[in-house]
């Protein structure tokens, strides 16, 4: 039983790092009908951010974690939503007439692009960061010894992950903005036609993408301690499954997908292996492909006549 | 005074087909300006220019309203409606069906609640002008709800509407541009006849209370005739004739594109034969 809890508290812990990032994914194909390949990436660099302010300002000695946490988590935003728009402005919005395999060339080349970047400009060694955040509460002990632990770290990612998807649910749903972008997904013409400046929407859609990537870049690197250049890609492909599982385009799908691959992933490593965590996640994305294409929360797909 | 649209000289070539050949007219103020013809005419490619969804080959549109003057062939996308105050329905209703009726509503005046709410940002940090800048966009999509009766479903899926409550809702959406000119394509398509009287209503009101042109393709007589100020007609992209309805109605021009030639005596014996016995069809 404490193991169980155990492996359910670090699944959701993980499910709710997937589930920000597979936010962006989602609602980028829900906007341009395209899949973001440099996405992973921008949490990558996002993780790199955390780290680098991190560093910065435990050397100024501003060591109240509270402030700290919350200079890193805009700084961080900011810097990394600048890339996320550089990522559109330069990837996609030069070919947005193009045929559809040609923005999706030049996303995976933007995500090549940052990785060597930032390979070059930090270094191909992990970096560490040491422990911000320690103890945590014992939710169970059995009598062998073994104890269900929740860390303060993890109650801190669930948390924000928490408020993070409120305020974005209320962004989507009730903000001019949020119109805007639904009105884009549904008929991009018509509104443009109705005022709607429509590159603009799609700039500010890979912005929120890209910051809530931030915020998971940041969980990342104090859940994790060690980032390097190449974790975008495997968080990438975990995330991009997530929002597949969930119903790509779909935004509680999204968080949900997040979710289940989060637990898939633990229980899997606690119950079976950690080498073939991996195969579980994408035996999982195999089976939604062949069973459910639309994944779970997904719409079917309508031909428009 | 310097009318509300001048179109001069406009030409849209697709390869060999000429859609719309050298036509010119103005459209007015406070005036509805109704564009006619047969099927293939070059009605809708007209519309297409003037709303920057065609480049035309030729010629200059010219909209000289109240903010400014505008050349509608330069502008594109989004410009034409935020900056020239250009709207338009179509011919097949693109509403947003997935959208409320009232969300609707609300993404016609994003231009403007975007700049007052600076860009959603005051929403997030609380500041209470994002909330005047929400109650003033529901507010104007309410008073539209109630001119077109659609208050009670304010809430429904905008797909979900009938026929006839979505091509009103769609007028009213393109009202909520605030445009000076309103282009309407074949508004009363698929409409009974007590509902296309409803319509001829909402456009002469919105003429009345809102002083803006419009611009009117329609084929049904009925609508045309009874409140337009100005007719132009189309005939295989050329203009033919232009004027009010009273002056349409007996140009001999517009009778012969639309019925054909009176050239009973070359028909062919069969049809002739056909049309004797059936004198009660024509």
């Amino acid at each position: 039983m404490e193991y169980f809890l155990q492996q359910l508290v670090n699944g959701v812990t993980l499910g709710a790092v997937y589930g920000l990032i597979a936010i962006g994914y989602s609602m980028v194909y829900g906007i341009i009908g395209m899949i973001n390949f440099a996405h992973g990436d921008i949490f990558m660099i996002g993780a790199f951010h955390a780290l680098i302010v991190f560093l910065i300002l435990g050397a100024v000695g501003i060591s109240w974690l509270p402030l700290a946490l919350l200079i890193v988590l805009i700084v961080g935003i900011l810097l990394t939503s600048l890339y996320g728009w550089s990522v559109e402005r330069i990837a996609y919005r030069p070919l947005r007439s193009s045929p559809r395999l040609a923005p999706l060339i030049s996303a995976i080349g933007a995500s090549i692009f940052l990785q060597n970047y930032v390979q070059l400009a930090q270094g191909a060694r992990p970096k560490p960061l040491s422990q911000m955040v320690s103890g945590g509460i014992t939710l169970m002990e059995s009598d062998a010894g073994f104890a269900a632990r929740v860390s303060y770290i993890q109650i801190v990612i669930v948390l924000l992950t928490l408020a993070l998807m409120a305020v974005f649910t209320w962004l989507i749903k009730g903000t001019a903005l949020g119109r805007a972008q639904r009105a884009c997904e549904q008929d991009r013409k018509m509104a443009a036609l109705l005022g709607v400046d429509v590159d603009r929407t799609i700039s500010l859609t890979f912005v929120i993408g890209a910051s809530l990537a931030a915020v998971a870049g940041l969980m990342f690197t104090l859940y994790y301690g060690v980032i390097d250049f190449f974790i975008g890609f495997v968080a990438g492909i975990k995330a991009f499954t997530a929002a597949v599982l969930g119903g790509i385009g779909s935004l509680p799908g999204a968080m949900l997908g997040g979710l289940l691959i989060g637990l898939i992933e633990a229980f899997w490593s606690g119950y079976f292996s950690v080498e073939y965590k991996d195969v579980a996640s994408f035996g999982v994305l195999v089976l939604v492909l062949i069973f459910r294409p639309t994944g779970l929360l997904g719409r079917p797909e309508i031909e428009k006549v | 005074m310097t009318p509300l649209l001048t179109v001069e000289h406009l030409t849209m070539r697709f390869g060999g087909l000429v859609a719309v050949d050298d036509v010119s007219f103005t459209a007015e103020q406070s005036q509805i300006t109704s564009i006619i013809g047969p099927n293939g005419a070059g009605k809708t490619t007209m519309f297409n220019c003037l709303t920057g969804f065609y480049q035309p080959t030729t010629g200059q549109l010219t909209l000289a309203g109240e903010r400014g003057d505008f050349l509608l062939e330069r502008l594109d996308g989004h410009r034409i409606v935020r900056d020239a105050g250009v709207a338009r329905t179509f011919q097949n209703i693109r509403l947003f069906t997935g959208m409320s009726v009232l969300e609707n509503l609300m993404v016609a005046q994003h231009t403007e609640q975007m700049r007052a709410s600076g860009w959603s940002m005051k929403g997030l940090l609380g500041l209470p002008s994002y909330r005047r800048a929400e109650e003033e966009a529901v507010h104007l999509a309410r008073s539209w709800l109630d001119r077109i009766n659609l208050t009670d479903k304010a809430d429904w899926p905008a797909g979900a509407l009938a026929y006839g409550d979505q091509r009103r809702l769609e007028i009213a959406r393109a009202m909520c541009t605030k445009p000076v000119l309103l282009c309407l394509d074949e508004p009363a398509a698929g409409l009974n006849h007590t509902e296309s009287h409803e319509l001829n209503d909402l456009l002469r009101w919105i003429k009345e209370i809102h002083g803006i042109g419009i611009l009117l393709i329609e084929h049904d007589m009925s609508v045309v005739m009874g409140i337009s100020d100005k007719i132009v007609v189309l005939d295989y992209g050329k203009k033919i004739a232009e004027g009010t309805p009273a002056e349409i109605r007996d140009d001999p021009r517009v009778i012969k594109a639309y019925l054909g030639e009176p050239e009973e005596e070359d028909l062919p014996d069969i049809v002739a034969a056909d049309l004797d016995l059936d004198p009660g069809a024509r």
